[in-house]
C-alpha cells in the first residue's frame, strides 16, 4: 500500500514505454485516446486522498534508491502536495483532451508528443512529492528536460528551438544552483529529509552556510517560476505547441519555483533576506510582465508575460506569507491572508490561464494567425470561445464573478498588510508595495481587456486570416469550458474549495502557526464590507478603463523603450560573448605549434616546482656525505660542458649529432669512474648504435642537408631552459641534502650470493631480485622494434589513403 | 662531488630543453638525448658516488657502489634506447612523406575541424 504511492508517481514514466507502441499499431485511433487514461486515473486516485488530508493527515511512503548514500524516493502527501499533484493530473487530463483535437492524427509525430508529456507528468510529480533533497532535484532537472523536449516538439523550426535552447540553458543553471543549496541544507543538517530540516529550522538560522543556501535556493525557484530577469525564456517557449503551453507554462511547470518556496519556507522565513528577496522579486515581476504585456502583439506572448507577472503576484504573497513568521499573534493579524491568498490564486490562476491558453490554441487553429493586429470581430463567429476567452479574462483582471476577484482583493489585503510591517526597514519602503500592487494591477486590467476586445470585437475582415473562420469542434472546446466553469463555480463556493485544498495546503506552508487545517481562521466572501481594497478595485476599473480606451494613443510609448537595453538582448549578447569570446581565448593559446605547448608545459613545471620549493623554504646545500672531488671528473665535466655546448651553437646537424656522441661517451667514462662497469659498457654499445641512427637519419635528408643554419636565438627559449636548468640543480641540491633513510642496498650486497648464487649485483638485481622490470624492458625493445619495421614497411599508396578520408 | 655533479646536469637539461624548443625535429631528438643523459646522471649522482668498488662481490672491498641505482639505469638505457630509435625512424619516415623537418610547418590539416 505505501509503496503504491511511490509508484504512482512513475506510471506517466511506465506508461510512455507504451505510447509507441500503440502508435505504430493503432493508426486508426488518436493516440492521445490511450493516454488520457493516465492522468485521469491518477486524478482519481489523488482524489481519494482529499477527505484526510483537508483533516490534517499525512502520507508518507518510501522506496529506498542507493541505501549506502541514504538516498530514497520519498512520497510525502500533505496539503500542499494533494494541491498540486490534483493540479498536475487535472489540468493534465483536460490538457490531453485538448490535444486530441488540437493535434493532428496524420500529421504530427504523436508518440514523440506523448512520451514527452508522460515524462514530464512523473517529473512534475516527484518534485511536488519529494521529501528527499536529492530525488526532488533529479525530479527538477527531468521537468527540465521533458520541457525542453516539449518545447522543442517542432524541431524544424529555429524559433522552436531556439526558445528550447533558452529555456534549457536558464532553467538548468538555476537547477545547478538550487542543487548546491541543497547540498548546504545537507551539510548544516546532516539530513536530505525536508520534513526533519523544517523540525530542526531553529537551529540552522545560525549557520554560516544558511544565507548562501537560502539565494542558491532560490535562483533555483526563481529560474524556473520566471521570476525577473530570469522570466525571458518564458515568452520564447511559447513556440511550444498550445497544449503544452497551457500545461507547462501556465499551470504546472513555471509553478514548480512557487512550490519549492512554498515548501521551503518554514525553514528560511526566519531570515530578513528571504521576506525581502521574495516579497520584492515577485512584486517587481508582477509590476515588469503586466506592464510588458500591453506592448505584445501576439496572443500567446500577451499570456506568457500575464503568466510572469501573475506568478510574480503568487511569489510576493508567499514572501507575505513568511512575514508571518515574524508578527506575534499571526494567527490573528491580516497576515495570515497571504499564504492564503497564494494558494488560493495559485488555483485560480491554473484554472483561468489554462483556459486562455486554449483560446488563443483555437485562435490559431480556426484562423491561421495569432497575430492581434490581424485579429478582429470573432464574436459573433466564435460566441462560444468569445465567452470562454472573456470569463478567463475577467477573473485575470480580478472583476466579480470571477475567481480572480477574490484573490485580488486578498491580495490587496496582504499588500497593504505589508505596510504596516515595522520589522526590516519595511516601515521605510513598505509603502510602495501597495503601491505598486495597485499599478500592477490596472495593467492587468489593460492586458486583459487588450486580450478579448482586439481579439473578438472590433471589425470583422476576413481577407486577413489565412482560413475561414468558424467555431471550433466542440471536443476542442470542452477542456477550456471545463476550467471556464471552474472559474465561476469557486467565485459562488470559495470555502468549499478553501477548506478542502488551500488550507490543508497553508498549513504546511505555515505549520509553526496551526495544529490542523481546521484552526485556520479565514473565510472567504464576496462582499467583505466597504473596505479599502474594495475601493482599490474600483479605482482599478476606473483607471483601467480610461486607459484602454486610450491605448492607441500611448502604446507608442512603449516604442520609446530602446531595444538595446532589453533583457533579451543581454542574453544573447551574453551567450554570443561567450561564444566569440571562449573562441578567441582558446584560439590565442591553442595554436596548434607544438613549440608553443612546450613552452607552457615547461614553464608550468617550473613555476610549479620552485614555487613549491619556495613556499616550503626546502632550499638547502649539504656538503655532508660528499665523494671528494678528483681530478679525472673535474676534466670529464669539461669535456661534458663542451659536448654539451657544441650541440646548441652547431650550425651544421652533424657537429651537433657528434656533440651528442661526445656527451654519450663521456657518460659511459663517467660509468667508468663511478664504479659502474655495466652501465659503461652497456652505454658505450648503446651510444655507438644510436648515433649510427642519427647518422642514417641524417644522411637521408638529401634535400634539407644542404640548407644548413643555426638555431636563432630566442630569449624566452633561452630564459625558460635556463629556468629548468636551475630548477633541476636546486631539486638535486635539496634533495641530496636531506637525506633521511639509508639506502636498502646493504641487503642486496649481504644477500647477493648467499640467496641468488651471485656475485654481480647489478646483474643479479636486474634477473633476480627485480627481474619484472627486464622482462619488460624486453618487451619495450620488441615493441620498438616491431613498430620501426610496421613503419618502414606498412604504406597506404595515395589512392587508399584518399578514400580512406571518406 | 655531487653537489658539482647537480650543476653539470642542470646544464644537460638546460641544453636540452633549449634544443626540444627548436624548429628541427632532428634537433628535438638530439635533445631528448641529452635530456635522457642528464635523467640516468641525476639518478646516478642522487644515489650517491661514495663507494671503493663497483658492485661486484670477490674483490675484497669494504664499501661497494649503490648497485640500486646501476640496475635502474641501466634499464632507463634501453629503453630511451628504444624510444629514440622509434622517434628517429618516425622523423625519417616524416621527411619522406612531408618533406620537411620544420615542426613549426606541420600542423596537421584543417580538414577535421
Amino acid at each position: 500500500m505505501f509503496l503504491l504511492q511511490v509508484l504512482y508517481i512513475f506510471i506517466p514514466m511506465l506508461a510512455a514505454i507504451l505510447v509507441p507502441f500503440l502508435y505504430k499499431s493503432i493508426k486508426n485511433i488518436h493516440t492521445g485516446w490511450f493516454v488520457l487514461a493516465v492522468p485521469a486515473t491518477l486524478a482519481i486516485i489523488y482524489a481519494s486522498y482529499i477527505a484526510k488530508v483537508a483533516k490534517g493527515e499525512v502520507f508518507q511512503a518510501e522506496l529506498p534508491w542507493i541505501p549506502s548514500l541514504d538516498i530514497s524516493v520519498v512520497s510525502y502527501l500533505d496539503g500542499l502536495s494533494l494541491l498540486f499533484s490534483l493540479l498536475i493530473t487535472g489540468i493534465g487530463s483536460l490538457v490531453v483532451l485538448y490535444s486530441i483535437f488540437y493535434l493532428d492524427k496524420h500529421k504530427e509525430k504523436l508518440h514523440n508528443f506523448y512520451v514527452y508529456l508522460l515524462l514530464f507528468m512523473t517529473a512534475m510529480l516527484g518534485v511536488v512529492q519529494s521529501d528527499h533533497l536529492i530525488t526532488l532535484y533529479f525530479f527538477w532537472e527531468l521537468t527540465s528536460i521533458s520541457s525542453f523536449l516539449l518545447i522543442g516538439y517542432w524541431y524544424t523550426r529555429d524559433a522552436s528551438r531556439f526558445g528550447a535552447l533558452k529555456s534549457m540553458m536558464i532553467t538548468v543553471g538555476g537547477g545547478l544552483m538550487m542543487l548546491g543549496g541543497f547540498i548546504l541544507l545537507y551539510l548544516m543538517g546532516g539530513t536530505y529529509s525536508i520534513r526533519e530540516l523544517i523540525v530542526m529550522a531553529p537551529n540552522l538560522v545560525e549557520h554560516p552556510l544558511f544565507t548562501w543556501s537560502l539565494v542558491l535556493l532560490l535562483l533555483g525557484a526563481f529560474t524556473k517560476s520566471a521570476q525577473f530577469p530570469f522570466y525571458i525564456w518564458l515568452p520564447d517557449a511559447m513556440e511550444a505547441p498550445t497544449p503544452v503551453s497551457a500545461y507547462l507554462h501556465s499551470a504546472t511547470m513555471v509553478k514548480a519555483g512557487i512550490y519549492l518556496v512554498a515548501r521551503f519556507t518554514p525553514i528560511f522565513a526566519v531570515s530578513e533576506l528571504w521576506v525581502w528577496l521574495v516579497t520584492a522579486v515577485g512584486l517587481f515581476t508582477l509590476f515588469w510582465g503586466s506592464f510588458f504585456a500591453v506592448k505584445q502583439t501576439d496572443l500567446k506572448g500577451i499570456l506568457a508575460f500575464s503568466t510572469v507577472s501573475q506568478l510574480g503576484l503568487i511569489m510576493s504573497l508567499l514572501g507575505a506569507g513568511a512575514g508571518a513568521f515574524h508578527v506575534n499573534g499571526a494567527a490573528d493579524s491580516v497576515f495570515r491572508f497571504a499564504a492564503f491568498a497564494a494558494m488560493f490564486h495559485l488555483i485560480n490562476h491554473a484554472t483561468f490561464k489554462g483556459s486562455l491558453f486554449m483560446i488563443a490554441g483555437i485562435i490559431d487553429h480556426e484562423t491561421g494567425t495569432r497575430d492581434i493586429r490581424k485579429l478582429g470581430g470573432l464574436m459573433s463567429i466564435m460566441p462560444l470561445s468569445f465567452t470562454v476567452a472573456a470569463i478567463g479574462s475577467f477573473s485575470m483582471a480580478g472583476l466579480p464573478p470571477f475567481n480572480g476577484f477574490l484573490s485580488k482583493e486578498m491580495f490587496l489585503t496582504a499588500m497593504l498588510a505589508l505596510k504596516e510591517f515595522e520589522l526590516y526597514g519595511f516601515d521605510t519602503w513598505g509603502a510602495l508595495f501597495p503601491i505598486v500592487a495597485w499599478i500592477a494591477s490596472i495593467f492587468t486590467f489593460i492586458y486583459s481587456c487588450y486580450f478579448v476586445f482586439r481579439t473578438f470585437t472590433g471589425q470583422y475582415k476576413p481577407q486577413q486570416y489565412a482560413k475561414i473562420p468558424h467555431e471550433a469542434p466542440i471536443g476542442m472546446l470542452i477542456s477550456p469550458m471545463i476550467l471556464a466553469a471552474f472559474v465561476v463555480i469557486i467565485f459562488f463556493i470559495p470555502n468549499l474549495i478553501g477548506d478542502t485544498f488551500v488550507k490543508p495546503a497553508v498549513q504546511a506552508i505555515q505549520p509553526f502557526l496551526y495544529d490542523a487545517p481546521g484552526d485556520i481562521d479565514i473565510h472567504v466572501s464576496a462582499w467583505h464590507g466597504l473596505t479599502p481594497e474594495l475601493f482599490m478595485t474600483i479605482g482599478i476599473v476606473i483607471i483601467g478603463v480610461l486607459l484602454f480606451v486610450a491605448l492607441p494613443k500611448w502604446q507608442g510609448l512603449y516604442k520609446l523603450f530602446p531595444r538595446s537595453l532589453t533583457l533579451n538582448n543581454a542574453y544573447d549578447k551574453i551567450m554570443q560573448g561567450l561564444d566569440v569570446g571562449l573562441n578567441r581565448i582558446s584560439r590565442l593559446y591553442m595554436t596548434g605549434s607544438m613549440r608553443h605547448y612546450l613552452l607552457y608545459m615547461f614553464s608550468g613545471i617550473v613555476a610549479i616546482v620552485l614555487g613549491t620549493l619556495f613556499v616550503k623554504d626546502a632550499f638547502s646545500i649539504s656538503f655532508e656525505g660528499a665523494a671528494p672531488i678528483r681530478l679525472y671528473e673535474i676534466i670529464l665535466i669539461f669535456v661534458l660542458v663542451i659536448g654539451t655546448a657544441t650541440t646548441i651553437v652547431a650550425k651544421s646537424r652533424l657537429t651537433a649529432i657528434i656533440g651528442l656522441g661526445s656527451v654519450g661517451y663521456t657518460v659511459a667514462l663517467f660509468f667508468v669512474i663511478f664504479n659502474a662497469p655495466d652501465l659503461a659498457l652497456t652505454q658505450l654499445v648503446i651510444e655507438t648504435i644510436s648515433v649510427a641512427l642519427f647518422l642514417m637519419a641524417f644522411y637521408h635528408l638529401p634535400k634539407l642537408g644542404k640548407r644548413e643554419e643555426r638555431m636563432r636565438f630566442q630569449l624566452n627559449r633561452a630564459i625558460i631552459s635556463i629556468a629548468v636548468g636551475v630548477m633541476v640543480t636546486l631539486i638535486a641540491l635539496s634533495a641530496h641534502s636531506q637525506k633521511f633513510i639509508p639506502s636498502i642496498s646493504k641487503y642486496y650486497e649481504e644477500t647477493v650470493y648467499s640467496l641468488a648464487g651471485g656475485g654481480n649485483i647489478v646483474n643479479v638485481i636486474l634477473v633476480d631480485y627485480r627481474g619484472f622490470d627486464t622482462l619488460f624492458e624486453i618487451t619495450v625493445l620488441s615493441i620498438a622494434g616491431m613498430a620501426i619495421l610496421a613503419m618502414i614497411k606498412l604504406r597506404m599508396n595515395r589512392k587508399e589513403k584518399a578514400h580512406e578520408n571518406k | 662531488m655531487e653537489i658539482i655533479m647537480a650543476f653539470v646536469i642542470g646544464f644537460l637539461f638546460m641544453a636540452a630543453v633549449y634544443l626540444i624548443l627548436s624548429k628541427s625535429l632532428l634537433r628535438i631528438i638530439i635533445g631528448t638525448g641529452l635530456l635522457s643523459h642528464g635523467a640516468h646522471l641525476l639518478i646516478l649522482t642522487m644515489g650517491g658516488l661514495g663507494g671503493e668498488a663497483p658492485p661486484v662481490l670477490n674483490e675484497g672491498a669494504k664499501t661497494f657502489a649503490d648497485p640500486l641505482p646501476q640496475a635502474l639505469i641501466l634499464t632507463a638505457i634501453v629503453i630511451s634506447f628504444g624510444v629514440t630509435a622509434f622517434f628517429l625512424v618516425l622523423a625519417y619516415r616524416s621527411y619522406q612523406e612531408l618533406q620537411t623537418d620544420d615542426i613549426s610547418l606541420m600542423r596537421g590539416s584543417d580538414e577535421y575541424e
